[in-house]
């Protein structure tokens, strides 16, 4: 049912864990419906996202989805973090069983939860 | 990559023996059991001796035995057969909320053709006592449908007092046995059940093959109309093939039951013991000793079924969860909700289920890899702090 990248991320996940120094963080989805993703970003001076690491709570879709977008996202800017689509990353997997594509939807949006505490907490900064 | 089959519940290895027994039937015995001659009479004595073995495992009479394609079938002739041929005695039917969706989903589609049905609640083991049923039985109750054995977490209801209670009462008592025929002792006649579902790859017979045990007297209308056969109670050629292998596999099943159950039961029960001492914060499911030989049934805490199973198999274990993921809705199991769990432990459960064929080396190969497993899946999880 998963391809072969899927299941290699799932087995093999690319940053995964709570990164050092991390100045962004978001957490999306709930326990009820089996998923939640937790998404960590330090985010240089230049807008760049230097670092990023995930947890995830779910399936293997779940965990290979989050572990695709932080490798997609990693040395980006946060804009083109932003512009991250869940069909980019159910593409850069090769493809997911439909019933899993919220997966990819979750791990969009807890890449732009971190962007936006990000922001959030810059904003508290400068005040 | 060593490889171990966990998921007995699920379905069965098919035994040679019953291949065996099954083979001639699929070649040069292949008469319709319905013609006269020589070639249907073959087979229709196969037929025969199959459905003498069914009936001898739980203490039945050949006549009262109906083969089907399998439980669910049986399930829905049972259930939507009595509720329309005595209707005029009632329209409400009593079940609980942990049975199997083809009993749920029939008493659900007999709602909406406006039968009251009552959903009794379990306590957090998946029991329901006689007591509960005495209470909701009405004088329009015309039916109790009860599972012997739950399938998710193995637990065993108490279905002799049901049925004595249901025969004093005069209700039609039902139990979808699936999961307990060829595991658990039955005896129709001393635990007072009118019909019993059951199904063939459960106790490592052929797929596609099942049969419901009705009580001489009752009649039951035919679900599948059309031909006369099983006396006009199930229209359709007879899967003889099936047929044959299913009482060849009833008949090994329920050789020795007791001793195979005990060996069973000794397997089992080295994972329950052993697997919260290797694995914290985990919650066994389903009562501690009321339940099948062969079911272990755990939630591992802060972490999510399917990744278990998935991850589980990659190291050559199969087994089943009651997660959403695999349930194939956004909800989990509707009998671990339905025992109190929380959505969060009913995502995390594992049900193992072994079979005569299980060996100790299987099981310790279990206890090697799952707690690797469950501590790998709760380092990547944001609700695990160590």
């Amino acid at each position: 049912m998963y391809s072969e990248k899927v299941l290699d991320h799932f087995q093999n996940p690319r940053n995964m864990g709570e990164i050092e120094n991390y100045n962004g963080m978001g957490m999306v989805g709930n326990a009820k419906c089996g998923d939640i993703m937790q998404m960590f970003i330090r985010v240089n001076d230049d807008g760049i996202i230097e670092d990023v690491g995930f947890k995830t709570f779910g399936c293997g879709a779940a965990v290979a989805t989050s572990s695709m977008a932080t490798e997609m996202i990693k040395g980006k800017s946060i804009d083109e973090a932003l512009k991250l689509s869940n069909s980019a990353v159910v593409e850069a997997l090769e493809g997911l069983p439909p019933v899993k594509i919220h997966c990819s939807v979750l791990a969009e949006e807890a890449v732009k939860a971190a962007v936006d505490d990000y922001y959030k907490r810059k904003a508290e900064k400068k005040d | 990559m060593k490889r171990v089959y966990l998921d007995n519940a699920a379905t069965t290895r098919l035994v040679p023996e019953v291949l065996e027994a099954m083979m001639p039937y699929m070649t040069e015995i292949y008469g319709n059991p319905s013609s006269p001659h020589y070639f249907g009479q073959q087979a229709g004595m196969a037929v025969d001796k199959a459905r003498a073995q069914v009936a001898k495992a739980i203490n039945a009479e050949s006549g009262e035995i109906i083969f089907t394609s399998g439980g669910s079938e049986a399930d829905n002739t049972a259930i939507r057969g009595i509720a329309e041929r005595y209707k005029n005695r009632g329209r409400h039917i009593i079940t609980t909320a942990v049975e199997h969706h083809a009993v749920l989903h029939t008493c659900q589609l007999l709602e909406k053709q406006g039968y009251e049905v009552t959903y009794l609640p379990v306590d957090e083991y998946g029991m329901v006592t006689a007591e509960q049923v005495k209470n909701a039985i009405r004088p329009d109750t015309v039916l109790v449908t009860i599972m012997f054995a739950n399938n998710e977490v193995g637990t065993v209801m108490p279905i002799a007092e049901i049925g004595k209670l249901c025969r004093e009462k005069g209700v039609f008592f039902h139990t979808d046995a699936v999961q307990a025929v060829g595991h658990l002792p039955i005896d129709v006649k001393e635990m007072n059940i009118d019909l019993l579902s059951m199904s063939a790859h459960k106790f490592h017979g052929p797929k596609g093959i099942g049969c419901l045990y009705v009580r001489k007297g009752i009649i039951i209308p035919a679900l599948i109309a059309g031909g006369a056969q099983e006396k006009n109670r199930r229209a359709g050629t007879e899967n003889v093939p099936g047929i044959v292998g299913m009482g060849k596999a009833i008949e090994l099943a329920c050789t020795d039951l007791e001793q195979k159950a005990e060996k069973i039961r000794t397997l089992r029960d080295k994972l329950i013991r052993e697997i919260p001492k290797l694995i914290p914060e985990v919650k066994l499911n389903g009562h501690p000793t009321i339940r099948l030989p062969n079911n272990v049934n755990f939630s591992i805490k802060y972490i999510e079924g399917e990744s278990i199973l998935l991850m589980l198999d990659l190291n050559g274990i199969a087994a089943s969860s009651g997660s959403a993921c695999t349930s194939g809705s956004l909800d989990p199991s509707h009998v671990l909700l339905a025992m109190g769990l929380t959505h969060e432990v009913a995502h995390g459960s594992l049900r193992m289920t072994l079979s005569d064929e299980t060996t100790e080396e299987d099981i310790d190969y279990v206890l090697e890899v799952l707690p690797k497993v469950a501590e790998r899946l709760r380092k990547m999880s944001p609700l695990y702090h160590e």
